[in-house]
């Protein structure tokens, strides 16, 4: 469904992101991992055509998208989330969700039950009524994503979901995920708590310093060697593996 | 358009009482200042489309204003349209300008006071441009030739003019009622919310915001038509002079930004304290320009959401159980 080839990206003399290629297909959900400053947010805002990529190619549902205008390729059925959200802090929840959902729903009327269906399907049925600016971290993703859902996107990029939220929290929004992928949405994830993607990732790729460095299913990735370097250091591993047979 | 507790209903009550007063005063001149003060409400209006709703703040709301009075005064005088040609073609060249600067600014991604300075920069220009070329009146300004009748929308009779301006102001606070609760209005609020989140949401924002400029213009450019039709004259300090510009973004300020009825509200409590002020000290001319100044910094450090957002708290009637409240 999305294919990104060797995509790339320097900001003066950083290169934040060098030839990254991964696939998503139809109906998964995908994890991109990595350490701080790793890339990952710098590759979505390239997807979804909010940064320019200095080279490279993004082709999404057998389109080539690559420069294309954010609102044009939410229109062709792709969104991004916000790691810090951004609700439209002034405008009611349900408001806020209709902004999403007026894409393909021209009548106010029918906006709003749209939002309404959607904000009760992931759990702010009683804080429609409610100033978006008055939700918890928790509430705000969660809108972060009813909005996203209410464009009728297929593709979903959630950036850090899960971010700043208490472990029950994430089990909550674990549930939301997956429910959302059975209603037929794919999901491509960025994502820090690694018990999440665990639980939700089918396969992931992993970034460091703006390169690829492993890719397979999340067990395959804690055993690799090469992302335990990323994450906890050089010859991290190497010492694990000692502590393990010491 | 539904209010949400007792005190916007009593301020509104209050204006609407207050508009039809009016009618009963024997003194022409509560009448006269009362169509002023209708005349920049419309520019007031204009301004609340793309500085309340879409939060682009302009500070050169004359650029538009002045554009229709002047469209309309040349059509007529040098060419000898018809006034209800000029008045048509007012509207037209208002929204044109808006949509040139609206497309220029947002081009270049200019917002908040980079955006202001733009549009100020632009009034300027237009200004002395107006009165530096023959085409346009030059330093002396352009005439109307006086023709009573409203073949050529020159109304003497003050008590129609007045309720003239009341049905044009009262259309035009219907479309921006009509706006706020579209899909346009929507996409307006929701680009002065959070432009990034908007445009992440399939908002074509520069469409939006260009368009919204085009709106404002329309309107704009209808208040300067207007005001030339009542004085019959124009030149390029009194229709693109920052003075408008300024009458433009203050009212709305202090009314209400992004609301229906803020605009309305605002100019009219702000005229009647200038002309208040006026008649308490009558040798200090300019004086009121300083009471607005003095409002101005009250309103913003007391009634940030205007008067109408503090009227909202008193009195808050309960919502009802409605989807669509």
């Amino acid at each position: 469904m999305l294919e990104v080839r060797h995509l790339s990206k320097t900001f003066g003399g950083l290169k934040a992101v060098s030839d990254v290629s991964l696939d998503v297909q139809e109906g998964s959900i995908i994890g991109l991992l990595g350490p701080n400053g790793a890339g990952k947010t710098t590759c979505f805002t390239m997807i979804a055509g909010f940064t320019k990529a200095d080279s490279g190619q993004v082709r999404f549902a057998g389109r080539e998208i690559t420069g294309l205008s954010p609102h044009k390729i939410c229109r062709l059925g792709m969104i991004r989330t916000f790691q810090i959200v951004q609700p439209f802090a002034g405008l009611t929840v349900q408001e806020n969700i209709a902004v999403g959902a007026y894409l393909h729903h021209h009548q106010r009327k029918e906006a709003m039950a749209v939002a309404r269906d959607i904000g009760k399907r992931l759990g702010l049925g009683g804080l429609l009524d409610r100033p978006a600016a008055s939700l918890t971290i928790a509430g705000r993703k969660r809108l972060e994503l009813a909005r996203a859902l209410a464009t009728g996107a297929k593709l979903l990029l959630l950036d850090e979901v899960m971010a700043g939220l208490i472990p029950s929290e994430i089990n909550e929004i674990v549930d939301i995920i997956r429910q959302i992928q059975s209603d037929g949405h794919t999901i491509l994830l960025i994502e820090h708590v690694m018990q999440a993607v665990m639980k939700l990732a089918e396969t992931a790729y992993v970034l460091n310093q703006g390169r690829l460095i492993a890719h397979g299913t999340p067990q395959q990735l804690v055993s690799d060697p090469s992302v335990v370097e990323a994450y906890l250091g050089h010859g991290a591993a190497a010492r694990l593996q000692e502590g393990q047979h010491a | 358009m539904r209010f949400q507790s007792l005190g916007q209903y009593g301020l509104v009550l209050f204006a609407l009482v207050y508009l039809a007063g009016v009618y009963f005063v024997s003194s022409p001149v509560w009448m006269g200042f009362t169509i002023n003060a209708l005349i920049v409400a419309l520019a007031a209006l204009s301004w609340n489309i793309t500085g309340g709703f879409g939060g682009l703040s302009s500070f050169g709301h004359a650029a538009l204003y002045g554009t229709g009075a002047y469209a309309s005064a040349i059509l007529q005088v040098k060419y000898g349209f018809n006034a209800w040609i000029g008045f048509g073609a007012g509207i037209a060249a208002g929204a044109a300008m808006g949509a040139l600067i609206g497309g220029l600014a947002f081009r270049y991604g200019l917002k908040g006071s980079y955006f202001a300075l733009v549009t100020l920069a632009f009034a300027e220009v237009l200004r002395i441009c107006a009165s530096s070329f023959e085409w346009t009146g030059g330093g002396s300004g352009l005439q109307l030739k006086l023709m009573p009748g409203i073949a050529q929308l020159q109304i003497v009779d003050r008590p129609w003019v007045y309720t003239g301006l009341l049905v044009v102001v009262a259309v035009v606070m219907l479309l921006t009622a009509l706006i706020q609760k579209s899909r346009f209005g929507a996409y307006l609020i929701a680009i002065r919310e959070n432009e990034d989140a908007a445009e992440a949401l399939g908002i074509n924002t520069y469409q939006i915001k260009v368009q919204a400029m085009a709106i404002s213009g329309a309107f704009g450019g209808l208040a300067g038509v207007l005001y030339l039709q009542l004085w019959l004259f124009i030149d390029s300090t009194v229709v693109y002079g920052s003075a408008v510009s300024v009458e433009a973004l203050i009212g709305p300020i202090i009314g209400g930004a992004g609301t229906v009825w803020g605009p309305l509200l605002g100019t009219l409590g702000l005229h009647l304290l200038g002309e208040g002020t006026k008649h308490l000290l009558p040798n200090s001319p300019g004086l009121n320009f300083v009471l607005y100044a003095v409002v101005l910094i009250c309103a913003l450090r007391f009634l940030p959401q205007g008067l109408v957002g503090f009227a909202a708290r008193i009195g808050v009637l309960r919502k009802k159980d409605q989807d669509d409240a």
